[in-house]
């Protein structure tokens, strides 16, 4: 089911945590919310659930499939909600806990008995957990929680599912595996979900679209693909994982950052500002002599080669950190160690330009 | 596992030695001091009351307890806390529900303000009924026109009852409640639950054990109120003596045996209810153990 929500504010007492948000959710995707925390993505997902309403304004309203459901409380809009701490019911057992949105509707609606408890167990081995139907939540892993939480949301057949940065609570490992695992749920499933994460390899990994949020605004919407490689804006670019910063200016129609002379393809009414040069670690190169190429000198201070990259930070000449890249194979060939005096050139970056003058 | 005593007693070698462990010395004296204390302040007044009580006989101890005024006592105490607890009950979940669960304005005074039974001295608290509740209070003459009796009467023991065990259950249960928070309401609304079904299946269930345990604490303070029942009481054989204030008469009156068979009952009142509230604990807890290894072995 289509979601849209249509400029959308809240403000909590002084702080506001979202400015006038619109968005498109398209009937069965999978579609992250990846921000800061305090970015306002939880606060838009309590929304869309009905847990917490939007500032009254007379333009703002959430639509499920073209329908108007501001109105609605949370019960009415049949939303499946996954808590980031699961808030399972501690009373009640897993079967129990499956089956609580079953059993709280109207007797009218409500499903017989074999029917709810047929329903219950293909749901248990969804989730793989039908040898611990009998368990209470304190007795099982997070990881083993998580998946009950999200059983217990699926039952009651959502219009949309939404998780509430669904594997914050857990380590490392489990993260993982259960990442992996509700991508294939969705696919199975096909109901149409939003999770929101402050993780950029969860939201990349896991989804077809990505929300970038910053300060109650979306800052980008686009394929894990546009966001990475295509950010449009510094935050996103910034966001999307380690990135090294030069500032400079453009100057005759080129950006220059201190010894780096770059092409500057804007327009000439940016003559003058100053700009801004992103570069990611992986797109730098390091070499022994100049290669013609834009480049600046630096000196290796650190090496750091235990891990699938490795990762070299420089000092460049005019004394900012640099921090580079590189495969373990062009590491070997190029065999520097610390303190060695080299070259960095960029392979690709993106300059950023102050788009008002003062 | 490593019992704490064989531990205390390798002490001496160092290899052995934990660090998280104070000295057996220190430990055994602290034990000794918190039993010495309970010994004395206790377990001995306890069986000072029952060794008195029945130091003339069975036969005086069981005329003492089934003479008319005891059993008119006996009557209106147990009507007193049929009253109160319930009320109290109500009013704490009620209380702390809101208080725990909601933000609102004066959210501060009304925690104050159900602390207040415990700062008050009982004495002042059956006053305050006196002054607005008896003959020449504020409502005094509208209560006489309409012949309603209260101070004096079993009304006002009965409000006197409910005003000094009125923290009780609220204060048992804000804590867990606020630990709890509301996410699992949360989840039940989104689920579709009403606002009666929240209630019974989800924030009552998890409070039940604190609940029972503030009924308690509740019953045990009604049936043992004195301050506060002896100003309104007026102390009327037969008909506004509650068994404290009974058990005051009677050693007014030098007739020791009897007040202390009548103390006696207090004092087994007072075990009984603490028994219960073991018992149902480990009933229970016992249960849950069960339902899950049933249900368990169900689903093999």
């Amino acid at each position: 089911m289509a979601i849209e929500v249509r400029h959308i504010s809240k403000t909590f007492g002084g702080f506001t945590a979202l400015r006038d948000v619109s968005l498109e959710v398209r009937d069965g995707e999978l579609l992250a919310l990846l921000g800061p925390s305090g970015s306002g993505k939880t606060t838009l997902l309590r929304i869309i659930a009905g847990l917490e309403s939007a500032d009254p304004r007379p333009e703002s309203a959430v639509l499920f499939e073209g329908q108007d459901v501001t109105r609605q409380d949370a019960g009415q809009r049949r939303v499946g909600f996954v808590f980031q701490h699961y808030a399972l019911f501690r009373n009640m057992t897993v079967f129990e806990n499956i089956a609580f949105g079953l059993r709280v509707r109207p007797r009218a609606l409500r499903s017989s008995e074999p029917e709810i408890r047929r329903r219950v167990m293909e749901l248990l081995e969804l989730i793989h957990l039908q040898e611990l139907a009998g368990r209470y939540p304190s007795q099982l892993s997070g990881g083993q929680r998580q998946r009950v939480a999200l059983a217990r949301a699926l039952a009651i057949q959502p219009k949309v599912l939404l998780l509430d940065e669904p594997f914050g609570a857990l380590d490392a490992k489990v993260r993982q595996g259960l990442r992996r695992w509700l991508r294939k749920l969705h696919d199975e499933v096909h109901v149409t979900s939003l999770f929101v994460t402050h993780d950029q390899d969860e939201a990349l990994e896991v989804a077809d679209r990505v929300v970038v949020t910053n300060q109650g605004r979306i800052e980008q919407v686009g394929t894990p693909e546009e966001v990475f490689h295509h950010p449009a804006s510094e935050f996103v670019m910034d966001f999307m994982g380690h990135v090294n910063l030069f500032h400079g200016r453009i100057e005759s129609g080129k950006a220059v950052f201190g010894p780096l002379v770059l092409h500057h393809n804007g327009s000439s009414a940016s003559e003058g500002r100053s700009a801004r040069l992103f570069v990611r670690p992986y797109d730098l190169d390091i070499a022994h002599h100049h290669n013609g190429k834009p480049s600046l000198r630096a000196r290796v201070v650190r090496i750091q080669s235990a891990g699938p990259q490795v990762k070299v930070e420089l000092e460049s000449e005019t004394g900012e950190p640099v921090s580079v890249e590189t495969s373990h194979a062009q590491f070997g060939e190029l065999r520097v160690s610390s303190g060695d005096q080299v070259f960095v050139s960029l392979r690709d970056a993106r300059i950023f330009t102050e788009d008002y003058s003062i | 596992m490593a019992h704490p005593a064989i531990l205390g007693d390798q002490l001496s070698e160092p290899a052995r030695r934990d660090s998280r462990r104070e000295p057996a010395a220190l430990r055994w004296s602290l034990t000794l001091a918190a039993l010495g204390f309970l010994a004395l302040f206790v377990a001995l007044p306890l069986l000072v009351v029952f060794s008195q009580a029945l130091q003339k006989g069975l036969a005086v101890y069981w005329a003492a307890i089934r003479e008319p005024d005891a059993l008119a006592a006996i009557r209106l105490t147990l009507l007193a806390a049929a009253i109160a607890v319930p009320l109290n009950l109500v009013f704490g979940l009620a209380a702390a529900w809101a208080i725990a669960k909601f933000q609102f304005r004066g959210k501060n005074v009304l925690v104050t303000l159900i602390d207040l039974p415990f700062a008050v001295s009982p004495v002042i608290a059956g006053l305050i009924f006196v002054l607005m509740f008896g003959a020449q209070g504020w409502l005094g003459p509208w209560l006489g026109r309409h012949d309603l009796e209260i101070i004096f009467a079993v009304p006002g023991i009965v409000l006197a009852t409910v005003f000094v065990t009125f923290p009780f259950v609220a204060r048992e249960l804000i804590p867990l409640m606020q630990a709890q928070g509301t996410e699992e309401e949360q989840a039940a609304l989104v689920l579709g639950a009403g606002a009666w079904q929240l209630f019974r299946r989800i924030t009552l269930p998890n409070v039940k054990w604190s609940l029972l345990y503030g009924a308690i604490l509740c019953t045990a303070r009604a049936m043992g109120e004195f301050g506060a029942v002896s100003v309104v009481s007026g102390h009327i054989r037969g008909q506004t003596n509650t068994m404290p204030l009974h058990v005051e008469i009677l050693y007014n009156e030098y007739n020791f045996a009897a007040a202390f068979a009548v103390a006696s009952l207090l004092a087994l009142l007072a075990l009984v209810t603490l028994g219960v509230k073991r018992i149902l604990e480990w009933r229970i807890r016992q249960l849950h153990r069960d339902i899950a290894a049933l249900a368990e072995a169900g689903e093999a």
